[in-house]
């Protein structure tokens, strides 16, 4: 079953969320800075908040509509939810939380899908306890199985890991992922972090000021760009202005030169010609630094450069180098210290072709 | 002892906390969960009995209860007596004069309720209605206590709102308070002593008992 959403909702008079989409089953990413509208969309879904107009469907089954004056109130909705704050039920055990939504059930039912649903999500030993009494990443299964349990349509998720370590996220989004190979149903998925769209996305929308601003597979959304504001988003330090002046087809590459520079870069081939103007978005931990002049390398870019100047950023070293344009790069304190670098010294920059990408200049 | 006017006031406090157990958490709900924009008028109206001179509300309501009042005109229609100077004169009285007592500790319980655990119900499959029985109320049951406690205290002690509209008829309408005035003004200094030695006591056990429940007990741990 496909959820099919189309909806216009002001939330602001410089604020409108205006998204028309159809998820399909398996896990979407909506990925998105904090104000871009993620969560009043997946409110909207869930029947929590109302848009101005549009249409909200499951499948057959029609949530909202705003010309039909049809609006399902959010307990009939079947919307699984699980909130960033989990909202688990501080005054239940684990178990009475994970079968609140099944009130409505023989109580022999209710154990025992209440006993399923923890023993694959591995909570069942803390079902006798309250929120209070158990750890952050238990919370979070509680609160993913309570939804869960309920066998809901769609099932909306806002960021409801970002609270946790690293190593309790993965196997949270393993656990997830394999709960849906099952049941196949639309599953939203807000994040505002990248680790989460590699591990768990099928499919990435980038939501920007309430609207779509790009669709696709997390490694087209994430790791090349097609606008700009996605690498500004993605965490690209640098974003250099250019102009295409080389197109190589054949391998797959094109040349760009830096605006106001001589400098060239290689970069993989887009759509855009000759003379096209267009921004080449380069992670500042991506870039190699040398003193002298590296031969023998694989790496096509080697730019010679001055350190304009040198700041400490927690345990990374950023180091501004002028090539024409300022450069941010970024190095541990160890290389830093061995190659004794300081402010206008020269040094050459490394970068690998598929380090650059390519960003359409709008 | 006046024990006639104690049983008098245990029952009449615990009929009226009794009812308005029975109103004050709908009006509470309503209070704490409406978005209506005229709400504060409402908000006023349950506050008045905190600022108004009892002899005000108590000569309100025995003009309203009294034989050429709408209600007494009604009561005396329906039952052939007047309801002025009767106990159920007082227990109305009492009701108005205790609603901010019952309805301001149980709307501000409410309040206090996350919002986001009432949307996790919703979402969940579960009604307003059992959604309110099961989270809102055992999240808020502290506060409904404290305001049956503190209108049971309230109304064991009351004094000027009786003595207008129930006088003091003993058995009837004459209560502790009016027991202890009436002791004070004949001088029968002991008696009155007693009885109000009784009434001090019950008072700082029934605010004991209130603050006492305040104490959150189901504090979630914060997130790290």
């Amino acid at each position: 079953m496909t959820l099919s959403v189309c909806i216009r909702k002001r939330l602001s008079p410089a604020f409108l969320l205006d998204v028309t989409c159809d998820i399909e089953p398996g896990v979407t990413i909506l990925f998105g800075e904090s104000g871009s509208g993620k969560t009043t969309f997946l409110r909207c879904v869930a029947g929590l908040a109302r848009p101005d107009e549009g249409r909200i469907a499951v499948g057959d089954r029609i949530l909202y509509d705003a010309h039909a004056g049809i609006d399902v109130e959010p307990a009939r909705r079947q919307a699984g939810f699980v909130f960033q704050h989990l909202a688990l039920f501080p005054h239940l055990t684990a178990a009475e939380n994970i079968g609140y939504g099944l009130s409505q059930r023989p109580a022999s039912e209710r154990l025992a899908r209440t006993a399923a649903i923890a023993a694959s999500l591995r909570i069942a030993h803390v079902l006798g306890r309250r929120p209070g009494q158990i750890s952050g990443g238990e919370r979070q299964r509680v609160g993913l199985a309570r939804s869960l349990v309920t066998d809901p349509a769609v099932l909306l998720l806002d960021e409801p890991l970002s609270a946790l370590d690293h190593a309790t996220q993965s196997r949270i989004i393993a656990d997830l992922r394999q709960w849906n190979e099952a049941r196949r149903i639309p599953i939203l998925y807000v994040t505002h972090s990248q680790r989460e769209v590699f591990a768990l996305g099928e499919r990435v929308l980038l939501l920007q000021n309430g609207a779509i601003a790009a669709d696709g597979t997390p490694e087209r959304v994430m790791n090349a760009p097609a606008q700009e504001s996605v690498a500004q988003l993605a965490g690209f330090e640098n974003l250099l202005e250019a102009t295409v002046v080389d197109r190589r087809p054949d391998a797959g590459v094109m040349v760009a030169r830096l605006a106001r520079t001589n400098v060239t870069l290689e970069t993989p081939l887009v759509d855009a010609g000759t003379g096209d103007a267009l921004r080449v978005a380069i992670r500042a931990g991506d870039i190699l630094v040398a003193t002298e002049r590296p031969r023998g390398l694989s790496a096509r870019n080697i730019i010679a450069g001055t350190i304009s100047s040198l700041s400490r950023e927690g345990a990374t070293i950023r180091a501004d180098v002028h090539i024409g344009v300022p450069i941010e790069v970024h190095l541990t304190p160890t290389s830093s210290t061995a190659l004794d670098l300081r402010p206008g010294h020269d040094v050459w920059l490394v970068i690998k072709t598929h380090s650059c990408h390519p960003v359409s200049a709008i | 002892m006046d024990w006639p006017a104690i049983a008098l006031s245990l029952r009449l406090a615990a009929v009226v906390s009794g009812v308005l157990l029975l109103i004050g958490v709908p009006i509470a709900y309503w209070l704490a969960f409406s978005t209506w924009r005229w709400k504060f008028a409402c908000e006023a109206v349950v506050a008045l009995p905190l600022v108004l001179p009892p002899t005000v509300l108590g000569f309100y309501v025995l003009l309203a209860l009294g034989s050429q009042g709408p209600i007494g005109r009604l009561w005396t229609a329906w039952t052939g007596h007047g309801l002025a100077f009767t106990f159920e004169a007082l227990v109305i009285a009492s009701i108005l004069y205790s609603l901010p007592f019952t309805v301001q500790p149980i709307a501000s319980a409410f309040a206090q309720v996350d919002r986001t655990l009432l949307e996790a119900s919703a979402t969940l499959g579960v009604g307003r209605l059992h959604t309110f029985r099961r989270v809102v109320i055992p999240l808020s049951i502290e506060g409904i206590l404290s305001g049956i406690v503190l209108t049971f205290a309230h109304t064991l002690g009351e004094f000027g709102v009786v003595l207008m509209v129930g006088g003091n008829l003993p058995g009837i309408t004459r209560t502790i308070s009016i027991s202890i005035y009436d002791d004070t003004q004949s001088l029968n200094l002991a008696a009155a002593h007693q009885t109000a030695l009784l009434l001090l006591g019950f008072s700082l056990l029934a605010l004991s008992i209130v603050y006492a429940l305040m104490r959150k007990p189901w504090a979630v741990a914060p997130l790290s």
